[in-house]
């Protein structure tokens, strides 16, 4: 092959191959995304929020099962740093147990729907024609069904533990994703690479699982990271109807909906405050990673 | 003085890591009504050129120094104010691409009535009968009508039509052309370049001409300059630069092009390498490290544009070609043309069929509305019958939507053909499904056109050619490693690049990579669908000596498609020329090339730009008008019959059937073929071909 010896030649001449081996993926993908700053923040501060509420409760000790009518409402002080609810719970250490409620189902549902609906979209748009048109109509359906009003419906039916409410959360919220990566199905599914497996005689399903989820893992991604946020809105807002996990447990919609009987007559402001405040700078975090992590997982723009 | 006078411009794009210096002292002049040819690679800095004059450089850029004067007049460093007058007024500009460049949500007629709006203190009525003068001008049949017409009424010719009828709607005096007809089919490009140069004559502007394609300005440029690495290298007057091209890098550009060693069908020369980063430039001269004549001298010492006449200048200390006098203001060569090294020229062994069509039919149904209601058929092949043997390349050529790339796709099974066979030994693959069909997978490989779009971009070179050899259960983990290692070696890839991503190879690398994986599975027949028309020219004799060398060493069986007639009579042992759906001629190579049958197969021979300012300055007035017709209602009798020079009535009639012309192993269907019969009992057991 002395077309081979040609290429091999200059390359080595024009110093153009380097052709070690590269550093890892995850390496490469991460240099992309520590380029953005906010991502950055967004990290640190869900890094942050975790330890406060799985390893805060075992340095900062309360009393979160029982409560206690002498410290009803008192202002933060020494013992009390952010101050006590209603009810005398600690309101530093109630933050830090509805955390890890809020957190866990906002995660847990944000996966099941975007699992679900990630499948469902590739499956539609890929088989195309009269199954997918099927599959969309019922996404439709989904889509214009009132689901705040249905989401109360069942929360009020079902014994509202947070297993329930990931489901019944994921029940709607995975009818958007399915459609969005169905969207991108469609453009991917007839790009060449996608029917090269066929010409090498691969199945469909090496298709989509292999070449068109990859490929849409931008939309999935993004889709994902709102889907936390969401979910934990979501919950907050049952939790504000007071329709969220039983006492004694709570999350920080609850904690919310509590602080809100005492909005007026006096200036309880950590009842409003903390809660209100941890829910928005989560949920903005998690939307700042996702932006940064679809540039990370793009190939193109990972250097070597 | 000159129209236009460029002195050492230089323009530079800041970009994340670096800066590139995409034009790096360049000087040149335009004359009031003369053609000015910028001829060069991609990345060679031809379109920064064209944009910098325009002030329309990408963000980043800049001009880093240097002066464009037009007519006399600084236009460097002018307020946005002053240059936006200058823009459409006195400069027009023509792009690559006319849907892109075309707002979809406006007629044409009130896009071009904007530009003499801007420009012109006249009242709306008044530009709008200017659009319908200037569309006139461009050849626009129905101007009045068309005017109100939006961009995707109009196929891609008179799209371009429209974008020349806006650059030329406030007379400019120079006429920017970026690759006009790069997107365009040769039929359609031979009537736009001859668009282009009617309407210099006639209106008396300047036009400068950027494109890739040596043949495009043969014929009508005045002079040309050639652009490496940011610089132009060579410039003169288009018959001495095609006479006697004194460098290298021209001379290689020459060599490079497939249709020089179509008859020999001897080695392509190629350009190794790539060009260079313009980041960091080389220090000496920039072809140096892929020139054949280079010299310690060339690699440190930057050479300057210097000739022996002013006329001809080059950028090279070591100048191949001829010594030129100037005698009586006429160049004359005094040296003799070298003789280029010679390959014995090589005989095809050519052997059993191994596959062959037989009337193949493939329609498209056209839906309308949420119920994908039924409107209508396109028919994209419509009975199409050929053999392939054994080792021989079988070459199909055509104007987009003539159902080339269709054919490919059914002989593949990308698309199940709506009749006929496409019998493999003795099966009918048009009938194989679900397993027996992806066991069939290793007899026929498919090579898709764009390598870019065909490789997934999120999987590395080494997944990429294991995922054949995975789906079709061959070898163990380390058998398939060993296996794509002999197969990138085979293809002139390093072995260690299989930790890349696509989109890390260059254009060339990513065809042979696409290669590499079409050869995995040890196919007997390889549809190469285009796989060379995205590439440079230096690139893709690169990709065709590959082709050939594999072909001769593996034995393999090409079906080559591509629209350009050059390459694929320099690959093919037997050419197919196809339109809209038929195949209107088939025969050997050098029979179909050299003595064309079918009025259509000698229209687009003469619509191919070559590289020869006398072939083409001679072929005015000749290639193939009108353009394509709608496969939806294709035309009676005879499809090409609407834009056949010697139809007749018969043509509308009665649709020719595929006989033997001229030689028995050629056939066309046409009832006034352009070569005598060949007798009926002379005629061979044409059992392969019948229609």
């Amino acid at each position: 092959m002395s077309e081979a010896q040609v290429l091999a030649a200059t390359e080595a001449e024009l110093g153009l191959a380097p052709a070690d081996k590269p550093r890892g993926m995850f390496v490469r993908a991460w240099e992309v995304f520590a380029e953005n700053r906010l991502a950055l923040a967004g990290i640190g501060f869900i890094v942050f929020i975790l330890l406060f509420c799985f390893v805060g409760p075992h340095i900062y000790f309360t009393n979160q099962t029982n409560t206690d009518l002498e410290t009803y409402l008192c202002t933060p002080s020494g013992s009390h740093l952010l101050g006590c609810d209603d009810l005398g719970y600690d309101e530093l250490g109630r933050l830090m147990v509805g955390g890890q409620t809020s957190l866990e189902v906002g995660l847990a549902a944000a996966f099941v729907s975007v699992v679900v609906g990630t499948l469902y979209g590739a499956i539609s748009g890929f088989v195309g024609g009269f199954v997918d048109a099927l599959m969309m109509r019922i996404v439709d359906a989904g889509l214009s069904l009132p689901s705040l009003m249905i989401i109360i419906i069942l929360s009020v039916i079902f014994h509202p533990t947070p297993l329930t409410i990931v489901f019944i959360i994921a029940v709607f919220y995975w009818f958007g994703v399915a459609r969005l990566v169905r969207g991108e199905t469609l453009a991917l599914r007839n790009r060449e690479y996608v029917q090269a497996v066929k010409v090498i005689g691969g199945r469909p399903l090496r298709s989509v699982l292999r070449h068109i989820v990859p490929n849409a893992i931008g939309t999935i991604i993004v889709q994902g990271t709102f889907a936390v946020a969401d979910s934990i809105l979501t919950l907050s807002v049952l939790g504000f109807l007071t329709l969220g996990v039983a006492p004694p447990s709570t999350d920080w919609g609850s904690m919310l909906s509590g602080g809100l009987n005492y909005i007026q007559g006096g200036n309880y402001w950590w009842l409003i405050y903390p809660p209100g405040i941890v829910i928005i700078l989560t949920c903005i975090s998690f939307n700042f990673i996702g932006d940064a992590l679809r540039d990370a997982f793009e190939t193109r723009l990972q250097r070597r | 003085m000159a129209l236009l006078q460029i002195e050492d411009l230089r323009t530079e794009i800041q970009l994340k890591n670096g800066v590139v210096h995409a034009v790096d002292g360049v000087s040149f002049h335009v004359d009031e009504g003369e053609t000015l040819g910028i001829v060069g690679e991609s990345g060679c800095g031809k379109t920064m050129t064209a944009l910098s004059i325009m002030d329309l450089l990408p963000n980043g850029g800049r001009i880093a120094g240097g002066s464009i004067k037009l007519g006399g007049r600084e236009i460097t460093g002018l307020v946005p104010e002053e240059m936006r007058k200058i823009r459409g007024d006195e400069i027009g500009m023509i792009f690559q691409d006319p849907l892109s460049s075309l707002n979809p949500t406006h007629t044409v007629g009130a896009q071009i009535a904007e530009v003499v709006l801007l420009h012109r203190e006249v009242s709306k009525k008044d530009a709008m009968d200017r659009a319908v003068e200037v569309l006139d001008l461009v050849g626009m049949p129905r101007a009045r009508e068309r005017v109100d017409e939006y961009p995707h009424q109009f196929s891609g010719g008179m799209r371009q039509r429209v974008m020349i009828a806006m650059a030329l709607a406030n007379d400019p005096k120079l006429l920017i052309a970026d690759e006009p007809t790069t997107a365009l089919d040769v039929t359609i490009q031979k009537q736009i370049l001859e668009l282009i140069d009617n309407l210099r004559q006639r209106l008396g502007m300047a036009v400068i001409m950027v494109t890739h394609d040596l043949g495009v300005i043969a014929g009508r440029a005045d002079r040309v300059a050639v652009m490496y690495a940011g610089k132009v290298v060579e410039t003169t007057d288009t018959a001495a630069l095609y006479a006697n091209p004194r460098h290298p890098y021209t001379e290689a550009l020459f060599h490079a092009l497939p249709e020089k060693s179509a008859e020999t069908r001897e080695r392509l020369y190629s350009i190794p390498g790539a060009p260079p980063d313009l980041v960091n430039p080389p220090k000496g001269c920039r072809f140096a490290p892929r020139c054949r004549y280079v010299t310690d001298r060339c690699r440190t010492e930057p050479p300057v544009l210097a000739g022996e006449t002013s006329a001809h200048v080059y950028r090279c200390f070591f100048p191949v070609g001829q010594l030129e006098k100037t005698v009586g203001g006429q160049l004359v060569v005094t040296e003799p043309a070298p003789v280029e090294e010679t390959v014995s020229p090589e005989t095809a062994v050519v052997g059993d069929v191994v596959l062959s069509a037989r009337n193949l039919v493939k329609d498209f149904p056209v839906t309308r509305g949420a119920l994908q209601r039924r409107v209508g058929t396109v028919s994209a092949v419509a009975g199409v019958s050929f053999d392939i043997r054994k080792g021989e390349t079988l070459g199909i050529v055509g104007e987009s939507g003539c159902g080339k790339t269709t054919i490919g796709r059914m002989l593949v099974g990308l698309d199940k053909p709506t009749a006929g066979q496409v019998l493999f030994g003795s099966k009918d693959l048009a009938k194989s499904s679900g397993r027996q069909y992806r066991r069939e997978r290793r007899d026929i490989q498919y090579m898709f056109q764009d390598s870019y779009a065909s490789l997934d971009p999120r999987m590395r070179a080494g997944s990429i050619l294991r995922e054949p050899l995975i789906v079709q259960g061959m070898g163990s983990r380390k058998e398939q490693q060993a296996k794509i290692v002999e197969m990138l070696g085979k293809v002139g890839l390093p072995a260690s690049w299989t930790e890349r991503y696509p989109h890390e190879f260059s254009g060339g690398q990513r065809q042979r990579l696409g290669f590499a994986r079409a050869l995995l599975l040890n196919p007997q027949l390889i549809v190469a669908d285009e796989p060379v028309s995205a590439l440079d020219v230096s690139v893709q004799a690169q990709v065709l000596n590959m082709m050939r060398d594999l072909q001769k060493e593996l034995g393999l069986t090409y079906m080559f498609i591509s629209h350009d007639l050059s390459v694929v009579r320099y690959l093919s042992n037997h050419i197919g020329v196809m339109y809209l759906g038929k195949l209107v001629e088939i025969g050997t190579a050098d029979e179909v090339y050299l003595r064309p049958a079918h009025p259509y197969t000698k229209g687009l021979i003469e619509s191919a730009p070559t590289a020869d300012p006398e072939t083409e300055r001679s072929k005015v007035h000749e290639g193939i008008t009108g353009e394509l017709p709608s496969a939806m209602h294709p035309p009676t009798g005879c499809r090409f019959r609407t834009r056949c020079p010697i139809a007749q009535e018969i043509c509308a009639t009665k649709e020719p059937e595929l006989k033997p012309y001229g030689v028995s192993t050629r056939m066309a269907a046409c009832h006034f073929a352009l070569q005598p019969p060949v007798e009926a009992t002379q005629a061979p057991v044409a059992s392969e071909q019948v229609p």
